[in-house]
């Protein structure tokens, strides 16, 4: 079966490289598409988007996804992830919210919306705890507060210069993980590859050069996984869990995922495998309009 | 090869590039974004965004 895939993007990096490489090698027909140079008609799709059996979200800005993903779900063109998806993982209280209704173990958060009410929630965690904002990514603007002083400096700043969602102030305890977290690559809570990312700072992620490493997932990360997965509608998603002694603690899923470090840090050809999937799905959902019709 | 925007610097790009890519000027460190491949054009790529990530 040869697709027509919409690839959304306002940056092409490595990791859309390889879905590109992989899409073109098996002979599928895809159509770039710029968001930037996008409108997105209410009433009808633009004759750009003909004939596209899927589109695959990769866009870098967590708005534009948002957005994106709700007009092509309005078109009848599949989208992955979907809008529900993207919803919930692009803001982390939605993220928290579905993990701990699904009974996904996930660290302790509260959530104030005043600096008064900030500092009860950090003073009821004790120190050290973490301050992260509601959107955002790669580690950024993410506070593990030490003391009270830091974190009266840290909310003042946030509520004097931030934008509106500063002050959706985001407390969370602090893990104390063994110096590493796990990423899972997975579709559909299927896991594709895992790698633990280590660092001495506290924040692990690969985008701040923590150290990565391929990981094996013993069974019941396995289960959390999938758990984790159905609490955000699925998808092709990154999972993050941190290990607590004898568990695990599920902190984040990412709707549109990076896995060029995966790629390097295991066997596994990422990019087939998603592609594997993306056919799959496109498979599904012309199997479901057929039916419909 | 073409010359980067920022310093003037020429910069070598591979053969599979892709719009949309962003290339480092070796030189000044700019981050440079393929809008064009055949021939080449390299413009100053956009500021990080504070909703950007995945």
């Amino acid at each position: 079966m040869t697709l027509q895939v919409g690839l959304l993007y306002s940056r092409i990096r490595k990791d859309e490289k390889l879905l590109l490489t992989e899409l073109r090698e098996r002979d599928h027909e895809v159509t770039k598409i710029d968001v930037r140079k996008q409108t997105f008609d209410i009433a009808a799709a633009p004759a750009a988007f003909d004939g596209l059996d899927i589109v695959v979200d990769r866009c870098l800005a967590t708005s534009r996804s948002l957005y994106a993903t709700q007009f092509f779900e309005t078109y009848g063109i599949p989208v992955v992830n979907s809008h529900e998806t993207a919803a919930i993982c692009a803001d982390k209280v939605q993220n928290s919210l579905a993990l701990e209704k699904a009974g996904v173990p996930t660290p302790a958060t509260k959530v104030a919306f005043t600096k008064e009410t900030a500092m009860d929630a950090i003073e009821e965690f004790g120190y050290p705890c973490v301050l992260k904002p509601v959107v955002g990514s790669w580690g950024r603007l993410m506070a593990k507060i030490d003391s009270e002083s830091a974190a009266e400096a840290i909310l003042e700043h946030k509520a004097t210069l931030g934008h509106y969602e500063h002050k959706v102030f985001y407390v969370q305890e602090f893990v104390e993980k063994p110096g590493r977290d796990i990423r899972v690559l997975a579709t559909d809570g299927e896991p594709i590859a895992a790698m633990v990312r280590s660092s001495d700072h506290w924040i692990t992620n690969a985008a701040k050069g923590a150290e990565t490493d391929a990981f094996d997932l013993d069974d019941e990360a396995l289960a959390l996984v999938r758990k984790a997965s159905d609490a955000v509608g699925g998808g092709l998603l990154g999972i993050d869990l941190m290990e607590t002694g004898d568990s695990y603690t599920v902190h984040e899923v990412n709707h549109t995922v990076e896995f060029k470090a995966l790629d390097d840090a295991v066997e596994t050809d990422i990019a087939a495998t998603v592609v594997d999937w993306l056919e799959g799905k496109a498979q599904a959902a012309a199997d479901e309009l057929e039916v419909t019709v | 090869m073409t010359d980067c925007v920022e310093c003037g610097a020429e910069v070598s790009l591979h053969d599979d590039l892709e719009v949309g890519e962003i290339i480092d000027c070796t030189t000044c460190g700019a981050e440079l974004e393929v809008v064009d491949t055949e021939p080449p054009v390299l413009e100053r790529a956009p500021e990080l965004e504070e909703d950007w990530g995945e």
